[in-house]
């Protein structure tokens, strides 16, 4: 399936190749590079690219292109979902995916995407499985190793490999048992120039954190299931217990994980949480434009709108912008011609607005688009779906644990069109 | 850590005396050194710096104790075995003492090496450790043989044939480990012998959920193509045996969709914010909507395009959108497509005029409205959003032209402005063609086009040619001398294709002596009534590949894909899936980790246990009486339709309440009647393993009565109930009528009082139930601890040898939960397998552990506050493992 893997930097250097079946030269790359080139926004390149003798799928994450050289027929979300598996794998072990940071272990790495994949075929690709034959780096056992001479290689079968639990090892002990369970709500939503929505829906997601020794098996359940739409769960989730009765029953993966996302796309339920008011303005003669925004709370359900940003993306043709806020700062990068306003909490009794000129390159003609708005905002301690969990249940282990859940709403993808 | 960084290779600055330091620190004695040394031949690697001359001095250590610069010697020999290949077989050995090691870990990762060595000459020897490791006991291991298939297939493609077997060997394995590995050799050695497929069909479809999601793929893929070449199109026609194993397998493949992987989402719209997984859903999801667009209307809005998407992106999406508009939304999506115009992006821009084109040539009533639109946008100030329009609006015009000469000469008058040769040459093409409706305007745009010629492009150069000449037939007078100054151009012009046509249309048009038949038809020829050209999707003809694939998202064939064959005309035998009724109980009865706790499993699983042991027994009724005539057979399908929903309703009233853990295994029917004794009827029992509702403290029977007689039967009902002390039984309702031929089914419920005492009854004739101890337990769900916890003094021990055949764990669940309504308990350790459940009248907690050992020795413990169906119990089982 997968032949080679090539990591490259922003700047277009190889520094990491690994091949798994007969070796494929780094040349290949050179078609990749062709259409960076012609892509110029890294987002823009195709993740499938067809060479004469090679397919190159490829992603693009915290800076560092994943690119990956295939022979034959495979689905490319299979290979595109497994070099997000390595990504993630890399930020797993050294806190962060880095250029940096895969050369500083390049041979963990390297190890490590040897266990990934057999022949082009995942092979083991759970968290809990790898940190077992494979141990995460940290100062201290690199110390004890210089002077033993002992190593990062585990010598004995990952119980997670052959259990009926393998997101799970056997043996987790903890002086300290908590599970928090953080709900998280983005609002994506494209609002148009009268503020009225075109389209909204709320992408959920439940992130845990669950320390807790031995093997729990833990309920968590909901007090208005019916809200979400659309879900999907971590494998640990038992799936036909959800499908009757709406509850996530499950034996939890030791540390940080995505327990589930959902969806909730009915319109009439999507609050939106603030509104805009907005003029923006390019004068037909003059070289100039006006700008007013004003921003107000809509439905908030009585929380603090916090962490309020609006950017907007100026039409090349803006020089400069001669505004002022009445709350937070504002910038306005003269390259790449974004305006940044920054407002922070939205108070109530005060609305912010940000108001004043936008000086035009003279000469040029009236810009006929006009910029959107894109907003960014945070609200604690609660869920805009208005989703619940009511109650958490441990069974399978005696000692009582510290359990917690915590709520925030953020704008997703929150646009407004002027 | 810091130690990684240090071999900081400077390209091109590789001294030999650089290399002699690593040599002489893979030759020291310390194991610290080698290891250093070997990490940083492995970082040279990493950065594809050659490091094959240190070949020798790596392939040293390959026996070296610590295993850590074992496996970096390991990730060096596979990387340059191939180019040292006599150099490599010097550490062949030490791979085959590895494949002997007792520590399966060590053996499985021998057999990986090995078999990544791609050395011809070690091929033998290589195909004797693949089919050792196949029947290794370690799944792990066997799933190593698997992922070796291909890489010896790729190296000599002349082993199939015994791959082919090692392959038959590996597909009949049980555990989920294996599943996916295997599927996938088969798919890249010897995809097209789908017979190997039959017999593991079903269990396949039962592991599906719980093989890890990479082998997931792989499997569904093949079992599409499976179902493809298998069974009828169900959108047809569909005998009802294959319509079950159909859904079951559609049953399977549902939940799996709903699991967090991206790559098995096609069907869904979902959170995509991935960049990459988006352009490809959206690749799938344009090509869906062409022939399945009621599909994806319900979520148009989720198409709308935000001006932060990347373009590529923005254009998928806009191909979606154009091909879900119908009458009903198009003004929706025309309102939303006016706000992309306004876009900064202008390729984006481009592709929306484009999509407005094509959303007025398929949608009739909206047609002037889109033109109107357009022709608004020739004033844009931006000349490529105009010259897209143009060209839209050329292909437009070709539908109705004699409505719109006023936009012609709107057209007409953009000639001296536009720059973009596209659109100059769309505007020319117009006028030429339509030159009847503007009749005064054309001449004059030919005269300043020839002013212009030389300075034009090529493909406007063309288009005045042809204006010339459509002009010169239609207005000689005005234009005839116009259109020989043009031609004189293009004679002498540096492109050879105009020079040509130039030469060509000259000879055509202008009459001269020499001048053939043609020239009569010259008008004909130029002015003839051309067709419109449909605008159609891009992704219109990609549905030949199969969704998902890197084929249908490159609209090319990739190497090794497999075509879906059509759908059959005929059905294929269904008994090909069959397996002997025993093996198909196993495969159904697995026990998994998913089945613990739910309930709707619980209603499900018999459900299709009892329809599986169903279409084996009536396919072999339907073979049995192939020779018969046909009407015996519809009618034999009939009663099973029939049975088939009292089933169901059966099913419906036993579910619901019941929430512990799921036991899985085979239902097994008990005579009650014989249909000679009984004249005609006979009846079979069952254990369904479901809740009485009615009672907790029943066990449910299942009773199947059929009516082999000539003769209805009438009033089928409980009478004369004899029971031991205690007992209890709650009576079926009573069966009024039950016709010749036919079948029903009945469900009743009886108090045993946890023990194996018979109940006796008349049923037309005195029949009665005795009930195995094992069905005299419900299941219950407790943690290891627990479990731990509860196993207290009441103990019966019993030491066995097991069978061969269940010398795994996987047979060993299934053998349990078949002699036994228990489930499962998880357990840490893979020696021991725990089940659990509670008596059905006095809720006496059974717990039950089966401890392996070596060579199939093994130790059986039943505790059980109950003396009695604690033995019972213990030679029950150990008669179902031992057998």
């Amino acid at each position: 399936m997968i032949d080679s893997l090539f990591l490259i930097n922003h700047s277009g250097d190889i520094f990491l190749e690994k091949h798994w079946k007969s070796v494929i030269s780094r040349s290949v790359c050179d078609y990749f590079f062709e259409a960076k080139e012609k892509a110029v926004d890294p987002e823009n390149v195709a993740p499938v690219l067809q060479t004469p003798h090679h397919y190159l799928i490829s992603i693009y994450r915290d800076k560092i292109f994943f690119l990956s050289a295939i022979q034959t027929e495979v689905p490319p979300l299979f290979v595109i979902e497994f070099l997000h598996r390595v990504g993630d794998t890399f930020l797993d072990y050294f806190g962060e995916c880095s250029e940096t940071v895969i050369k500083d272990n390049v041979v963990i790495v390297y190890e490590l995407l040897e266990e990934m994949l057999d022949n082009g075929f995942p092979l083991a690709t759970e968290s809990n499985v790898l940190k077992e034959m494979i141990k995460p780096p940290n100062i201290l056992r690199s110390v004890v190793n210089t002077l033993t001479g002992g190593s990062n290689v585990g010598n004995t079968l990952p119980t997670g490999q052959l259990s009926n639990v393998p997101w799970r090892r056997a043996g987790v002990k903890y002086t300290n048992n908590e599970a928090y369970f953080d709900v998280i709500e983005e609002i994506d939503a494209i609002l148009d120039k009268s503020g009225t929505t075109v389209f909204a829906e709320i992408q959920g997601v439940i992130e845990a954190c669950v320390r807790l020794t031995g093997m729990p098996d833990l309920t968590l359940s909901f007090m208005n299931p019916r809200l979400l739409d659309d879900v999907s769960f971590h494998p640990c989730v038992r799936f036909k217990r959800w499908e009757s009765e709406r509850v996530l029953s499950f034996i939890p993966p030791d540390g940080n994980f995505t327990l589930m996302s959902y969806q909730v796309s009915s319109q009439n339920l999507v609050a939106i949480p603030v509104y805009v008011k907005q003029n923006i303005s390019f004068l037909e003669a003059g070289s100039c434009g006006r700008l007013d925004i004003t921003i107000g709370p809509k439905q908030t359900m009585g929380k603090t709108v916090e962490g309020l940003m609006v950017t907007v993306h100026m039409p090349k043709a803006v020089l400069t912008v001669n505004l002022t806020a009445t709350q937070g700062t504002h910038t306005y990068d003269l390259a790449t011609k974004v305006l940044v306003w920054d407002i922070g909490k939205l108070n109530p009794q005060k609305l912010p607005n940000l108001r004043g000129s936008l000086s035009m390159q003279p000469g040029a003609p009236k810009p006929e688009e006009y910029p959107s708005l894109n907003i960014d905002l945070k609200i604690q301690q609660l869920a805009i779906s208005g989703l619940k969990v009511s109650r958490l249940d441990m069974y399978g282990e005696k000692y009582k644990p510290f359990k917690g859940v915590k709520y925030l709403t953020k704008a997703g993808k929150f646009q407004v069109r002027t | 850590m810091k130690e990684e960084t240090r071999p900081c290779v400077i390209p091109g600055c590789f001294s030999a005396r650089r290399h002699d330091d690593l040599k002489e620190m893979l030759d020291s004695n310390k194991d610290s050194l080698k290891l250093e040394a070997m990490k940083r031949i492995v970082a040279m690697i990493a950065r594809g710096k050659n490091a094959s001359d240190l070949f020798p001095a790596v392939v040293k250590n390959v026996a070296c104790k610590n295993i850590e610069v074992k496996k970096l010697v390991y990730v060096y020999l596979v990387r340059y075995a191939e180019e040292q290949q006599d150099l490599a077989l010097l550490s062949i050995s030490t791979f085959q003492r590895g494949l002997k090691d007792p520590n399966q870990l060590i053996r499985a990762s021998a057999l990986r090496v090995l078999s990544s060595i791609r050395v011809t000459i070690i091929v033998p020897i290589m195909m004797l450790a693949i089919k050792e490791a196949a029947s290794d006991m370690s799944p792990y291991v066997r799933k190593t043989a698997a992922h070796a298939i291909p890489k010896l297939y790729s190296l000599d493609p002349e082993q199939k044939d015994q791959l082919i077997e090692v392959i038959e060997k590996l597909l009949a394995d049980k555990t989920t480990l294996v599943a996916g590995s295997v599927v996938m050799a088969f798919e890249e050695v010897c995809p097209e012998r789908i017979d190997l497929i039959h017999k593991n069909y079903r269990k396949l479809c039962n592991l599906l959920i719980d093989v890890e999601e990479w082998g997931q793929v792989v499997i569904i893929n093949m079992l599409t193509r499976y179902a493809r070449t298998q069974f009828l199109n169900p959108n047809i026609n569909v005998s009802r045996v294959q319509n079950w194993v159909y859904s079951l397998f559609r049953a399977v493949s549902l939940p799996i969709e709903q699991s967090h992987d991206a790559a098995l989402i096609y069907t869904a719209i979902r959170k995509i914010l991935i960049c990459e997984v988006q352009y490809v859903v959206l690749q799938n999801v344009a090509t869906m909507t062409i022939k399945r667009r009621g599909m994806f209307e319900p979520y148009l809005k989720s198409f709308y395009i935000r001006s932060t998407d990347p373009t590529q992106i923005k254009i998928l999406k806009l191909e979606v959108l154009t091909n879900l508009a119908n009458e009903t939304n198009i003004s929706t999506i025309l309102r939303e497509f006016q706000t992309y115009i306004k876009s900064m992006d202008k390729d984006f821009v481009a592709a929306t005029i484009q999509a407005i084109g094509r959303c007025a040539t398929n949608i009739g009533e909206v047609r002037d409205t889109c033109l109107n639109g357009l022709v608004q946008l020739l004033s844009n100030r931006d000349e490529l959003v105009v010259a897209e329009s143009v060209v839209v609006i050329k292909k437009l015009l070709q539908m109705q032209p004699e409505k719109h000469s006023d936009i012609i000469k709107h057209m007409a008058k953009l000639t001296d402005n536009i720059q973009v040769p596209m659109a100059r040459a769309s505007i020319l093409w117009l006028i030429g063609e339509y030159c009847e409706h503007v009749p005064k305007i054309a001449p004059d745009v030919l005269r300043k086009m020839a002013k212009s010629f030389t300075n034009e492009e090529d493909i406007v150069k063309l288009q005045i040619i042809n204006l010339a000449a459509k002009l010169y037939l239609t207005n000689s007078k005005q234009t005839k001398l116009l259109t020989q100054y043009v031609l004189n151009l293009a004679k002498y012009d540096q492109n050879y294709d105009i020079r040509d046509r130039a030469r060509f249309i000259r000879q055509l048009i202008v009459p001269t002596e020499k001048s053939g038949a043609l020239s009569k038809y010259a008008k004909k020829l130029f002015l003839a009534l051309k067709p419109a050209p449909v605008l159609e999707s891009p992704f219109k003809d990609r549905d030949h590949f199969q969704l998902g694939s890197l084929s249908h998202l490159l609209n090319a064939k990739a190497g090794g894909y497999q075509e879906l064959p059509d759908w059959p005309e005929a059905a294929p035998d269904p008994s090909v899936r069959n397996v002997e009724v025993k093996e198909s109980v196993r495969a159904v009865g697995t026990v998994t980790y998913r089945d613990t706790g739910s309930s709707e499993e619980e209603v499900r699983k018999p459900e299709r246990k009892s329809k599986q042991s169903k279409s084996d027994s009536e396919s072999e009724s339907e073979s049995e009486s192939e020779s018969e005539s046909s009407e015996s057979e519809s009618e034999d399908s009939e009663d099973s339709e029939a049975e088939l929903k009292k089933k169901k309703k059966v099913v419906s009233g036993g579910g619901g309440s019941f929430s512990t853990i799921a036991p899985s295994s085979a239902l097994k029917s008990y005579e009650l009647l014989h249909r000679i004794t009984g004249e005609g009827l006979s009846v079979e029992y069952c254990f369904s393993r479901q809740p009485f509702i009615p009672d907790a403290n029943m066990v449910a029977v299942q009773v199947h009565f059929t009516n082999n007689s000539t003769s209805d039967t009438k009033s089928l009902h409980m009478e004369d109930v004899k029971l031991q002390s205690g007992m209890r039984v709650k009576e079926f309702p009573e069966i009024e009528l039950l016709p010749a031929g036919e079948t029903a089914t009945a469900v009743m419920g009886i108090d045993f009082c946890d023990s194996t005492q018979t109940a006796n009854f008349q049923l037309k004739f005195f029949v009665s139930i005795q009930p195995p101890v094992g069905e005299l337990m419900r299941p219950f769900f407790m943690t290891e601890n627990e479990f731990k916890k509860e196993q207290g003094e009441e103990e019966n021990c019993e030491k066995l040898t097991l069978d061969v055949k269940c010398r795994n764990e996987h047979a060993i669940v299934q053998k349990v939960t078949t002699a036994a309504n228990l489930s499962r308990v998880p357990c840490g350790s893979d020696k021991e397998c725990r089940f659990a459940g509670r008596t059905v009248t006095s809720s006496s907690l059974v717990l039950v552990t089966v401890a392996t050992k070596d060579q199939g020795a093994a130790q059986l413990t039943v505790n059980c506050e109950k003396m009695v169906i604690g033995t019972m119990l213990v030679k029950d089982i150990l008669l179902a493992l031992t057998q």
